[in-house]
């Protein structure tokens, strides 16, 4: 009595269900949004809040170069997960490079800006409400692309190993999903630190 | 397995228990409501007895939200009476399943229909009151009290009076022909406090870094009891007030009291000694002395309350000798510190405090 | 074929040491286990947590009471909320969503169940963090000390200043680490429901069960977020020196009470709708109907669902918000009682015009229905803003939401333990130990928790370690107290059926109550992969259908 079949038509229609990957990481991405904005809501409510400087206009400089480079990639790793798609694995890799450099490259801005931000004008997370929100708020977010490095860098480890196919890019897929989120988190955190914030 | 041969005769006890169960349900929260009332007497703080206007006013609304949740518990819960005793599966008709029905869309509008009238007739009910209390302009004979809240104590500072009180509040009542309210404005000097007089009105917090208002308009005179409502610490259960609503002759007396410059009895300069060269000074201000601290309560006029530690003992002597040498007797974790007094000293102390009418 | 399947399955168990049994538990992924896991572990904190309660209890038993220290009571009521929220509710209702899901969808196990084994240990080191607390909570200071800041942990309480040592610390990070467990679950329950449902299961022909775990777990990712968001801020505070919630430094108090109750509303709906479902399952079985209006049920859930993200602040209104929140949140917060008002009125559609069996999990269910009703009219009255000021911060609170929690939650989690008990060991539960359980039970609920509303409207504040005499409180919380043992000793009863049955308890059998759902089609307890063949359905009661061919419900739906 294990297996139940209930008189249906002869010819069953087809059963398909979305791919559990894709669900998963659209349940994560709605989950992190909800963080984010959390901090987002925090960082506005205390915006103009502080008792001491420095201000975010003092201080702040828009970093537009490093900002093109996390958007680009977005456009990279969709191109690598288009590439295994269709079996290119060269294409793949080449990409998958790219998006980690770029990825890379925008960390490294971020870590410049804070070294600038800390030894040039003293502010730290608890110099003022600027200082916690900031730090909190950006570094949140290069948390989170640091996690996307991390994740790419394996794929990358396997994928020179040649041990990723057309069999992964559902994968990929889903991976590339998570990338997009975090680029689309710092078009928020852009607008929120570097234009409204001031 | 499909048949449900089922004992029905122990069914029908059963149902019948759980009849009693729908009942003991009913018994008991109408008793709890019901017994909120009468006990007024013992009770000094009943939210069903009110004495203020504001209070009047959440009585009137919570006698009508009571009404209709009433109404509505009655309805239902004779609903499912009726259905447990009726529905019971009975001896005779085991092995036939009932009539399967999957639902119907009338009824189910019906159910949310009438629903949404009731949300919407207490939600006016409710708003009307809110605008009431919350928007209500502040006529010009109103008085003003800054309330502080402290880790556990309450300070009281009447801007217009110069005077500076804690734990007693004195205002004067306030009537139809001669309307006194008192505009309270709270704030907090640490953690989060509420500031809740049952028969006086509803619960205002006292937050750190926030300016919260409230209004009291008490019709009569008499001694109301109140504590924080907001849980602020290890002694957030001893932070009692009481609010003093007096006539106003009688509240006028009390100002003059309260502003009279403090007593310095000569006979008890030994106490006064001490109380200026121990730690005493550091939170605790007596007029006229170089004690100015503002972290525990004003003792100027000491004397004129009828508690200490915040409504946790009554103003006796023996009460606060103990509370100066070992306030933990009274109020454990408190930050009224052990002042390790030699007996004179305490003494001399404590004799000169009581000079402090 | 169900008992060869047993047959191979247990035999190997019995031989193994002890050791490998253990290890094979620890390892394992497969969702029935992780489900019992989850269970056991709740259970075990359920103690513990009434524990504290009869703490709470025994010191307010008369005015003036000295029984335990303040600052002890304070740790008790802290550990007590906690552990009864987020190592209780939260693990029970996880586990008997992890065990019942995938059998209800016709699956073979959870969509990640890697995943699900991670999400219960972090849970599980979660609760271990925050008792570890006991220990460590002063740090270098000295000897133990747990969190005393209360389940809210309002700011500042929390902050350095208020809260040296690292008991608040422990707090924190132990809510955080099950918070990400919870997330995960969430996020694994979603996946499996949208993803791993039999050939014919359409959402249309879930059991509600499914449905209201669903809607749970979409909650439990927008609502748990902004908790763990708050924690760590909390945790930038303390350890980095941030400003968050420092009101010294220009920080707000009332944000912390924001970021908090956008998490602790939601969270509660979180918990009651999974109750919803086993009541929405044990109703219909036991009144041989199906269940009454499955479309305005479906609807009532996602629309609590989405409302119940809209209430918060009305757990502030003393906070001194302007009257058009106020209003706002009042109107929000009344207006859930429309869709919870239909899933009573439905269960009641069901009972109406059946054959009711009075068995325990039925019986646990209409004390479900009168309780929760009742719960449900004192929160319309807490609604009520104006009515919110005297009430909120009183006993009155306290009472009503041990009324959704106990009355509520626990009783209809008392009627899955009776109802899905055969399924998960194999054995029934003893029926007259039920039924003394049942009406002790419900005698100490209604003595504890009626009598409980009223001090509160006579002023007394909850979270008082003591209070003076004569204010005409006394009575009362003896009555109450003398209510939290006769419920202390049925849950001993219960506790004592449950190991007794797994021993003595008669067989089950595949499906002992003439059920309609898929996990009563295989054998009990299930083999590992639950199902030999994937089962194909065509209605909500694909057994209805096996058993009466001639009258399927297909023809209906």
């Amino acid at each position: 009595m294990s297996a139940i079949t209930t008189p249906i038509s002869a010819t069953p229609p087809a059963w398909n269900l979305p791919y559990r990957g894709k669900v998963g990481m659209a349940c994560l991405i709605i989950a992190e949004s909800a963080i984010f904005t959390i901090f987002v809501v925090a960082y506005l409510y205390y915006a103009g809040k502080s008792l001491a400087g420095p201000t975010p206009r003092e201080v702040l400089e828009t970093p537009i170069f490093y900002t093109i480079c996390l958007l680009s990639s977005s456009i990279t790793i969709h191109f690598a997960s288009r590439s295994l798609e269709h079996g290119k694995r060269g294409g793949f890799l080449v990409l998958l490079f790219l998006t980690m450099l770029l990825g890379g490259l925008f960390l490294f801005g971020t870590g410049q800006e804070w070294h600038r931000l800390i030894y040039e004008h003293g502010l730290t997370i608890s110099t003022n409400l600027f200082g916690t929100t900031y730090y909190s708020l950006v570094g949140l977010h290069a948390t989170h692309v640091t996690v996307g490095l991390l994740m790419m860098g394996i794929v990358l480890i396997f994928a020179v190993a040649g041990r990723v196919g057309q069999e992964q890019s559902a994968r990929i897929e889903v991976l590339s999903m998570y990338w997009h989120f975090v680029d689309a988190v710092w078009v928020v955190v852009f607008t929120v630190v570097y234009i409204l914030g001031r | 397995m499909l048949g449900s041969t089922r004992s029905a005769g122990r069914g029908a006890v059963v149902s019948r228990a759980a009849g009693i169960l729908v009942l003991l349900a009913g018994i008991f929260l109408a008793a709890g409501l019901c017994a909120a009332n009468p006990v007024n007497d013992n009770s000094e703080s009943s939210i069903f007895d009110p004495r203020s206007a504001n209070a009047e006013s959440l009585y009137h609304l919570s006698k009508f939200v009571l009404s209709i949740t009433g109404l509505i518990f009655l309805v239902v819960l004779g609903l499912l009476a009726y259905a447990v005793v009726k529905f019971r599966n009975r001896a005779g008709d085991a092995g036939r399943e009932p009539a399967q029905v999957y639902g119907s869309t009338q009824i189910e509008l019906a159910w949310t229909v009438i629903p949404i009238v009731i949300v919407v007739v207490l939600f006016v009910a409710t708003a009307r009151v809110i605008h009431a209390i919350q928007d209500a302009p502040k006529p010009k004979s109103a008085m003003d009290v800054t309330v502080i809240g402290h880790q556990f104590w309450w300070e009281l500072r009447y801007p217009g009076l110069g005077v500076v009180a804690a734990n007693e509040m004195h205002i004067p009542v306030s009537g139809p022909t001669r309307p006194k309210p008192t505009f309270l404005k709270l704030l907090s000097a640490d953690t989060d406090h509420s500031f809740w007089v049952p028969q006086l009105g509803g619960k205002t917090d006292l937050i750190p870094n926030r300016v919260n208002q409230m209004a009291l308009e008490p019709e009569h005179t008499g001694i109301y009891l109140g504590q924080c409502a907001q849980y602020c610490g290890t002694q957030h259960a001893k932070m009692l007030l009481r609010v003093s609503v007096d006539s106003p002759e009688d509240f006028d007396a009390w100002v003059r009291a309260q502003t009279q410059p403090a007593i310095q009895d000569e006979r008890e300069a030994a106490g006064r000694r001490v109380f200026e060269t121990t730690a005493c000074v550091n939170c605790h201000t007596i007029g006229g002395t170089n004690g100015t601290g503002r972290f525990g309560p004003d003792l100027t006029h000491l004397m004129s309350r009828q508690t200490i530690a915040a409504g946790a003992a009554e103003n006796t002597t023996a009460n606060l000798r103990l509370w100066i040498q070992n306030p933990d007797a009274i109020k454990p974790g408190s930050l009224m510190p052990a002042m390790k007094l030699t007996d004179a000293d305490l003494d001399a102390l404590v004799r000169y405090l009581e000079t402090l009418r | 074929m169900s008992s060869d399947v047993m047959a191979i399955r247990t035999a190997p168990v019995a031989d193994r040491p002890w050791v490998e049994t253990l290890h094979s538990w620890v390892t394992t992924v497969d969702h029935k286990r992780l489900g019992i896991l989850y269970i056991l572990y709740a259970l075990l904190f359920l103690v513990v947590a009434g524990f504290e309660a009869l703490i709470i209890r025994i010191q307010l038993i008369h005015a003036h009471n000295d029984f335990v220290s303040p600052q002890v009571f304070n740790r008790m009521f802290t550990m007590h909320g906690t552990t009864m929220i987020f190592f209780v509710a939260i693990p029970i209702l996880f586990g008997f969503a992890n065990y019942l899901v995938p059998l209800m969808i016709g699956a073979r196990d959870m969509a990640f169940p890697r995943l699900n084994a991670f999400s219960f240990w972090l849970t599980a080191f979660g609760g271990f963090l925050l008792y570890f607390s006991f220990f460590g909570g002063s740090g270098l200071y000295g000897a133990g000390n747990a969190p005393d800041v209360g389940w809210w942990a309002y700011a500042p309480l929390t902050s350095r200043a208020f809260s040296p040592g690292h008991s608040s610390d422990y707090w924190t990070v132990a809510l955080l680490v099950a918070g990400f467990g919870s997330i995960g679950t969430a996020v694994n329950l979603i996946a499996t429901i949208l993803c791993m449902r039999c050939p014919g299961m359409h959402l249309s022909r879930m059991p509600l069960l499914a449905w209201l775990n669903l809607v749970m777990s979409g909650m439990v990712l927008i609502a748990v977020t902004p908790l763990s968001a708050a924690q760590i801020m909390l945790l930038v505070d303390r350890y980095l020196g941030g400003h968050f919630f420092d009101t010294q430094a220009g920080g707000s108090a009332t944000l912390w009470m924001h970021f908090f109750w956008i998490f602790g509303h939601p969270e509660v709906y979180i918990l009651i709708l999974p109750s919803f479902a086993f009541v929405s399952e044990i109703v219909p079985v036991f009144s041989r109907k199906p269940i009454f209006g499955y479309p305005a049920m479906v609807g009532a859930s996602v629309s609590i669902g989405f409302l119940g993200m809209s209430v918060w602040a009305h757990h502030m209104f003393s906070i001194g918000m302007p009257s058009y929140t106020n209003s706002f949140f009042t109107i929000t917060t009344l207006a859930i009682g429309v869709p919870t008002g239909i899933k009573i009125f439905n269960w009641l559609g069901t009972m109406w015009g059946g054959k009711i069996l009075f068995k325990t999990p039925m019986l646990f269910c209409i004390a479900f229905l009168a309780q929760f009703l009742i719960s449900g009219l004192t929160g319309i009255m807490l609604g009520s803003a104006a009515f919110n000021w005297q009430l909120t911060g009183s006993y009155f609170v306290v009472a009503h939401f041990h009324y959704v929690i106990v009355g509520g939650i626990l009783f209809a989690l008392f009627g899955a333990f009776y109802y899905w008990y055969p399924k998960i060991t194999g054995r029934m539960l003893n029926e007259t130990l039920g039924k003394i359980h049942f009406w002790l039970f419900v005698l100490g609920f209604h003595l504890t928790f009626d009598l409980m509303h009223i001090p509160g409207l006579m002023g007394m504040p909850r979270r008082i370690y003591t209070y003076e005499p004569g204010r005409g409180w006394d009575t009362l919380n003896f009555l109450v107290t003398l209510g939290a043992f006769i419920q202390a000793i049925a849950t001993l009863v219960f506790v004592a059926n449950l190991i007794i049955s797994y021993f003595k308890g008669p067989r089950a059998g595949n499906d002992p109550w003439d059920a309609w759902t898929l996990e009563w089609s295989v054998s009990s307890p299930p083999p590992a992969y639950n199902f030999a063949s994937i089962p194909k359905v065509g209605s909500r009661r694909p057994l209805w259908d096996l058993k009466h061919p001639d009258d399927p419900d297909s023809r209906y739906e």
